[in-house]
């Protein structure tokens, strides 16, 4: 069955600030949902998608065979085995960034029609994997943290995707630490959103089932009681009903919860979807 | 009955510490990745194996295990990939008799 897929794309110039657990989490809680859902790494030579989800022991094919034509896309598409609808299309390991192009990129994302959606995990930098991995994208999340190198490069970023014509940009604030907020020693939502000018899709505390869960190879979404699964569940609420009001977590009223929804709601592009 | 060492282990938590299965799997990961061996190789030595196997014994597929661990290297300092293959022989194939 054709559904024409959306396609994310899941960048922040800066590594390490957490787009390969977010790609893991917004993928299985989208498969959670019903979803039929592609991820794709694209971080040629610093393959790590595979690992997070517990599937590193399955890959056969990766996304250079595929660019390469050594084998089509669903045969290296790794299906999951704890959620239903989930896939995964690995990078090559052994290869680098410039073993694809754009066109391959745009190329592989038109074969996989019968998905609902695409969720690219963008390499950190904005070089050929960058390019590479934002060709095919209809829509970005950034993800960031309340530190000044992630949020320069964010910004950075934001510029390279209207560049690239992705208007569609929205933001995921990573390891939100309510403490030191409080304190007066983090960046508040507030003050990451005054400075990044794009809509707020979604702020994750910095919770230690992220790691626990990681070392496992289960994505935190499943465990009901972390609050940065339920953080996830609900970006991917924002994500699918684009019209409904998704309440931000408990953790926001400690950091300007009221202009927080203001901001979120008042734009408009966000709402129209 | 009573066991000691899992006792502990429930009283600290640490039975199944996700550090434990983070650990085991990275080894195993950072093997196959310095083998640099696939495991469309993997199916191709199997498969290679297994016709060898065939012309002397009843082995089918699915009792042939290939994988890659780690063993210590010769000199003693660290750990080396190492391509491990478990076969149970189940019947020798006589000399006469008829492959099916």
């Amino acid at each position: 069955m054709i559904k024409n897929p959306e396609i994310f794309v899941i960048t922040s110039g800066k590594g390490g600030v957490g787009k390969t657990t977010t790609t893991a989490n917004l993928g299985a809680e989208l498969a959670r949902n019903g979803k039929k859902v592609s991820l794709i790494d694209t971080d040629i030579g610093l393959r790590n998608l595979d690992l997070v989800l517990r599937l590193e022991n399955r890959v056969v094919f990766d996304l250079v065979d595929v660019a390469k034509g050594i084998c089509e896309a669903k045969q290296a598409l790794i299906k999951d085995r704890n959620f239903d609808g989930l896939y995964l299309l690995p990078a090559a390991q052994t290869r680098d960034k410039d073993a694809i192009t754009q066109e391959d990129m745009i190329k592989i994302c038109e074969k996989l029609k019968n998905f609902d959606y695409i969720i690219i995990d963008c390499p950190a930098g904005i070089e050929q994997g960058f390019k590479n991995a934002i060709a095919a994208a209809h829509k970005a999340i950034i993800v960031t943290t309340p530190e000044v190198s992630a949020v320069r490069d964010a910004d950075r970023i934001i510029g390279l995707l209207e560049a690239n014509n992705i208007s569609d940009i929205s933001l995921i604030i990573n390891r939100i630490r309510v403490d030191m907020i409080k304190k007066g020693n983090m960046m508040s939502i507030d003050d990451m959103l005054e400075i990044l000018a794009v809509k707020l899709i979604g702020i994750v505390p910095d919770d230690e089932d992220v790691i626990i869960s990681t070392n496992k190879g289960e994505p935190v979404i499943a465990n009901l009681k972390s609050r940065s699964g339920q953080a996830y569940r609900n970006i991917v609420k924002r994500i699918i009903n684009k019209d409904e009001e998704v309440p931000f977590l408990n953790l926001e009223k400690y950091v300007g919860f009221m202009s927080l929804i203001k901001k979120f709601f008042s734009n408009k592009k966000y709402r129209e979807g | 009955m009573f066991d000691l060492s899992s006792l502990t282990s429930k009283i600290f938590g640490r039975k199944n510490a996700s550090k434990d299965v983070a650990k085991g799997r990275l080894k195993l990961v950072l093997i196959h990745d310095k083998a640099n061996v696939n495991s469309d190789l993997l199916k191709i030595i199997k498969s290679e194996i297994m016709q060898v196997l065939m012309k002397y014994t009843d082995a089918t597929n699915e009792d042939i295990d290939i994988h890659i661990t780690s063993t210590e290297s010769e000199d003693g300092e660290g750990f080396v990939p190492a391509l491990t293959a478990n076969i149970p022989i189940k019947n020798m194939k006589k000399p006469n008799e008829e492959t099916a």
